[in-house]
């Protein structure tokens, strides 16, 4: 079976939870074997795997015909595209757009990232989709989150072929509730166009349903999975003060992450037991008022802001804590836990999480509980009997999480959906 | 002739409440009497108050041929005082009738006779004590708590006076063997053992309103006729259930009420007697020895003792638990006693088990928590409260030896100075003796060289004595 998938982020090059998961799934889906799976991004940088899927770049898709010979393709994007599919896919523009900017290769930049003229990125992203859905033959469309829906829907519209959308997370969980009308749009649209809709956890699930309207028979939820730690970050050493315990926050500071709640719990915590240190890494918009909350708290000696973390650090940071909290006031998954289980540190998530639906061996606490969620640090920093469970069972669980489940649950809905047209 | 023998086991923890660590060093009540209140007069009116009257009636429409036996907790058992005493009235009903045996327990329902063998003990007499006084019965016969048993426990029972042991027919340890035998303890030959018959025991309690048995619905003719059809030799088959089984695990409304009042026509019909344990030590005679090296337990499918020390969170509880066992017997601090009964109870052992399906629905559905790991927190922190208290009593780095010896000098103090006194009164009189006797000489001396000295330092040195004893 062939799919087209359009994505956003592919790992190394990630910003968040999306492209480790779609670099997962896609990987389990090639491992169930007989896929074979074109993943479209916005930006490649050429160090991406690409031993299961074929990249492409939309900032490699010429939209605008230039008379350019194939050593100068090569020798310009041959690293990141193979110059006979520049040809291929040249052949196929199916309009003029010679009015856009474009470069000496007829294609348009793209950041790869979230940049402020994030709209206009997103539907240029979907001008390309319409060279590239023209020019691979493929048996089904699969989009990735809100950003790549305009596209899903375009190459459906060009070919026919059906249109599975996978919300990785919406717009309601990203505003708590207050939705960007252009955003919560796209994300609308992108549902109603689709054939199949696959959530990311029971959670998300139910939001699609109440808050865009969708029939319950078209959404169907895949909870992600993870892929095994290799051992160069298993088995990274950290400097560990022995006497002080390290309880750790990762993410984005935002609204939607409930970081208030952690520093809120941190300062009962603190109230009672000395030996302990706080850690939220990361940024966001609400980086500020939390320092500001911390030192209200008169806690900012106990708590620390690293800043963002990425690649290694990640798994350094959580190598030095025996602790790892998730507070998400609305999370439609969050892969963080699973990662710190893999970790061997036991973990304090939000029941508002889609991962606390398939999660055992961790602690569940309501986001707004900060007298659960302080009791639950004071309990693990505390009794080692229950770290050590956490830890061990969480290492147990999180291995049987794996990726090849998922995919094959995908392939599923993708025969289903194939069945009915 | 075939018998079935019945035991009916009442049991009821003292529930916690929920307890924070900031509470840890200021709050020391630890139980949510609310919802303690709340369980346990629901329990009682759906479940052991008919089902205790359905025995009452069974009794007397069989003019004394139904007989069966009741083990009741003492947690249990404060708590109906406390919140449904008209149970109490009808237990002792039926313990007038003489037709219901009484089984001792342990006391707080606890897993004691694995860690502490006093402690046991203690709570045997507890239970034992509690049954003399308001029943005005003596148990003869004993189960542990959720029928553990190994060949530790079995000399031990023998010594605190019990003539059979009731426990379960765990299939790993019978192998061959049919539980429906009287056997003898093989550590304690004296111990005679009845074990549970556990297929048509859960057939009651687990399987009585399963829609999807093949078996449903059960019906007192079948089942007695299942009895019937157990080979001929085999002479007694022991039914073990909670009494919850009826009417709160199946409501009434399924029909569990009349099955069990219709149980004795049919067994009359077929032949088949009813007998309270005793009777059935006495009667029937044990055809060989039982070993069980490991302790057995009615719980799981393991049938051991890991639903309650099955993980490192509850067998850290345990130890921490305890490990103050001695300290909290050599203090008099009532409250203090109290609560160490209560947090002894199994069930919050059973809360933290972290089994997966389907022992661990078993666990989850009865337990307050919403998971393992919050039953395990909520309990450490009641304990870290409990430790302190007792460290209150008696400061921690004394260890358990220097404590007894200080201990023991404490409590032999008023006799060693009546020890004492007595022989300061005996050498006054020696002294006054002597100076009876010698007094001529003395005098003869004193009047020679020092003559006012001598007479009233010694008469000094006896009042400061007075005082002294004073």
């Amino acid at each position: 079976m062939k799919a087209l998938m359009f994505g956003w982020e592919f790992p190394p090059h990630i910003l968040g939870g999306l492209g480790t998961a779609s670099y997962g799934l896609t990987r389990g889906m090639w491992e169930c074997g007989d896929m074979d799976i074109t993943f479209v991004i916005p930006k490649p940088f050429g160090d991406e795997d690409r031993s299961f899927a074929n990249i492409i770049g939309t900032s490699q898709v010429p939209i605008a015909w230039r008379d350019v010979n194939r050593d100068y393709v090569e020798q310009r994007i041959g690293k990141v595209m193979d110059p006979d599919l520049y040809f291929r896919l040249r052949d196929h523009i199916y309009a003029d757009f010679n009015y856009m900017r474009t470069n000496d290769l007829g294609c348009i930049e793209f950041s790869g990232k979230y940049p402020d003229n994030l709209l206009e990125e997103i539907n240029n992203y979907s001008i390309t989709a319409g060279v590239i859905a023209r020019t691979l033959d493929f048996d089904i469309i699969h989009s990735h989150d809100w950003l790549t829906y305009p596209a899903g829907i375009h190459a459906k519209q060009v070919t026919g072929k059906p249109l599975v959308v996978h919300v990785h997370a919406t717009e309601y969980d990203r505003s708590r509730g207050k939705p960007n009308p252009t955003v919560y749009g796209i994300e609308r649209d992108g549902m109603t166009h689709a054939d199949h809709i696959i959530t990311v956890s029971n959670l998300t699930r139910q939001t699609v349903i109440d808050h865009y309207g969708i029939d319950p028979a078209k959404v169907t939820t895949v909870h992600n999975a993870v892929v095994p730690l290799s051992d160069d970050i298993l088995s990274i050493e950290m400097p560990r003060a022995t006497k002080e315990k390290v309880v750790t926050f990762l993410g984005r500071i935002t609204m939607q992450k409930g970081p208030e709640y952690f520093v809120e719990a941190a300062a009962k915590v603190l109230r009672n037991c000395k030996n302990v240190r706080f850690v939220m890494a990361g940024s966001g918009d609400m980086m500020d008022q939390m320092i500001r909350l911390a030192a209200e708290r008169g806690i900012a000696d106990r708590f620390h802001f690293p800043g963002f973390q990425k690649g290694r650090e990640v798994y350094e940071m959580l190598k030095a804590s025996d602790v790892y909290i998730m507070p998400s006031v609305s999370e439609p998954f969050g892969i963080s836990p699973l990662e710190a289980m893999q970790m061997g540190v036991p973990s304090i998530i939000s029941k508002q999480s889609g991962c606390a639906e398939i999660l055992d061996n961790v602690i569940k606490t309501d986001y707004w509980d900060i007298d659960a969620m302080a009791d639950a640090i004071h309990g693990i920093i505390s009794y080692p009997a229950l770290y050590k469970q956490l830890r061990e069972d969480g290492l147990a669980e999180v291995a049987q999480i794996t990726w090849d489940k998922a995919g094959k649950k995908v392939i599923d809905i993708y025969k289903k959906v194939l069945a009915r047209n | 002739m075939k018998a079935i023998c019945f035991n009916f086991e009442i049991h009821q923890p003292f529930r916690l409440k929920r307890y924070r660590f900031f509470d840890i060093g200021r709050d020391h009540y630890y139980f949510d009497d609310f919802l303690n209140d709340d369980i346990v007069s629901r329990v009682a009116h759906n479940s052991y108050i008919p089902a205790a009257e359905t025995l009452l009636r069974m009794i007397e429409q069989n003019q004394g041929r139904f007989r069966c036996s009741i083990a009741i907790s003492g947690v249990a058992f404060e708590q109906f005082e406390q919140y449904v005493p008209e149970f109490i009235d009808l237990l002792k009903k039926l313990a007038d009738t003489r037709c219901v045996e009484f089984v001792a327990q342990p006391y707080a329902y606890s897993l004691a006779s694995l860690a502490d063998p006093e402690e046991f003990a203690a709570q045997i007499h507890a239970t034992c004590a509690m049954l003399k006084n308001r029943f005005g019965v003596t148990p003869k016969i004993v189960r542990n708590t959720e029928l553990i048993y190994s060949d530790e426990l079995a000399p031990q029972l023998v010594a605190l006076g019990f003539k059979g042991a009731l426990t379960e027919g765990a299939k790993h340890i019978l192998g061959w063997k049919s539980p429906d035998y009287v056997y003898t303890a093989a550590s304690a030959p004296k111990l005679k053992l009845l074990l549970r018959n556990a297929k048509l025991s859960d057939d009651i309690a687990f399987r009585f309103s399963d829609t999807s048995w093949s078996e449903f619905p059960l019906t007192a003719d079948k089942y007695i006729d299942w009895i019937a059809s157990t080979p001929m030799d085999e002479q007694i088959v022991n039914i073990f259930l909670n009494m919850e089984t009826f009417g709160d695990l199946h409501p009434a409304t399924t029909g569990i009420f009349q099955f069990l009042e219709a149980l004795p026509r049919f067994a009359a019909e077929r032949g088949i007697d009813f007998l309270t344990p005793s009777e059935a030590i006495s009667k029937i005679k044990p055809v060989g020895e039982l070993s069980v090296m490991h302790s057995i337990s009615s719980a799981d499918e393991a049938r051991d003792t890991s639903a309650w020390l099955g993980n490192r969170l509850q067998n850290e509880a345990f130890e921490k638990l305890y490990s103050v066992a001695e300290r909290v017997r050599k203090c008099d601090n009532r409250r203090l006693k109290q609560d160490w009964e209560y947090l002894q109870t199994c069930d919050h052992f059973f809360y933290m088990s972290t089994k997966r399906r389907p022992d661990g629905t078993m666990h989850s559905s009865f337990s307050p928590y919403e998971t393992p790991y919050a039953a395990f927190t909520n309990y450490m922190n009641v304990l870290a409260d409990f430790l302190m208290r007792v460290a209150e009593e008696f400061p921690e780095h004394v260890d358990n030896e220097e404590l007894n010896s200080l201990l023991l000098t404490i409590s032999n103090q008023g006799a060693e100075i009546e020890a004492l006194n007595k022989e300061l009164n005996s050498m006054r009189k020696n002294i006054e003796q002597y100076n009876i006797e010698h007094k001529p000489k003395a005098e003869r001396k004193a009047a020679e060289e020092k003559p006012a000295k001598k007479a009233p330092a010694k008469r000094g040195r006896k009042c400061t004595k007075k005082t002294e004893e004073k």
